[in-house]
């Protein structure tokens, strides 16, 4: 089973609050990997908004994403765009997320 | 970050029942206007700015736990209300369960840090099942407060 990790840096000024998070586990949620976020010797589960809360990621946070799983590389991929676009993702609209076909699945979690 | 230094003591509501997010929200405001948390004229435009960001994603982070909040240039720090609600409150949350823990953040534009850390502080607390049941089991505002320094002495988190 793929195993695919990425660090990626926090850059937009507010870090990541409550939208960002949000739209983090989103985007998560649409795939079936299983991703984890790991900030110093915090490791936690993507697919909760509560749970990347808790990374207090301001701006300048270094974040590992990592992913296990069939879509482990897709995943680290759109995750990884997502921070890098500060979060600006089509202006908020999680729809806009959805930039590959293969991200179509329902979050229904 | 702790709870004491952010949420009023004064402006906890273990009584708001099911009537509606908008309403709770309502609620949470007035208790921090009750103490001069917030500047009486400026009660509305708050109630409206965290109203206006719920319509952009639902602030029900999961756990039964929300964080409705808004910046606004009219307070000079973080302040902060919290509700315990029995029945639940529809909040349109991610989990789609309902909202049984609210805390209500209001925060100046210019300190994205302090609020933040709020955040981060909530919710690695509630991470906790035992903080979160025995919070949503507090009928006076006393004893969410109770609760809220012994989070604060790491009583719940390892």
């Amino acid at each position: 089973m793929p195993v695919v990790r990425k660090t990626v840096v926090v850059s937009n000024p507010q870090g990541l609050h409550a939208r960002p998070a949000e739209l983090f586990s989103r985007l998560a949620l649409q795939f079936e990997a299983d991703i984890e976020v790991i900030r110093d010797d915090l490791r936690i589960d993507a697919k909760s908004i509560l749970n990347v809360l808790t990374l207090g990621a301001a701006q300048g946070a270094t974040l590992v994403i990592e992913a296990r799983g069939a879509d482990a590389e897709k995943a680290i991929d759109a995750l990884e765009r997502l921070v890098v676009s500060d979060f600006k993702v089509g202006d908020f609209n999680t729809d806009e997320l959805k930039i590959d076909e293969t991200l179509s699945q329902e979050s229904s979690g | 970050m702790k709870f004491v230094d952010f949420v009023s003591s004064k402006a906890i509501c273990t009584d708001v029942g099911s009537e509606g997010k908008e309403s709770v929200i309502r609620t949470m405001v007035s208790a921090l206007r009750k103490v001069d948390k917030i500047a009486e004229d400026q009660h509305d435009s708050i109630v409206e700015a965290i109203l206006k960001r719920e319509e952009l994603g639902s602030t029900g982070i999961g756990r039964g736990v929300a964080v409705p909040h808004t910046k606004h240039p009219s307070v000079n720090e973080l302040v902060s209300a919290v509700a315990v609600s029995k029945e639940g409150v529809d909040f349109d949350s991610l989990d789609g369960e309902k909202v049984h823990l609210l805390f209500l953040l209001i925060s100046p534009p210019d300190r994205p840090g302090d609020h933040l850390r709020a955040l981060e502080n909530i919710s690695r607390q509630l991470r906790d099942d035992t903080f979160c049941s025995f919070l949503k089991q507090c009928k006076e505002p006393k004893e969410v407060w109770q609760l809220l320094e012994e989070a604060d002495n790491n009583q719940f988190v390892s």
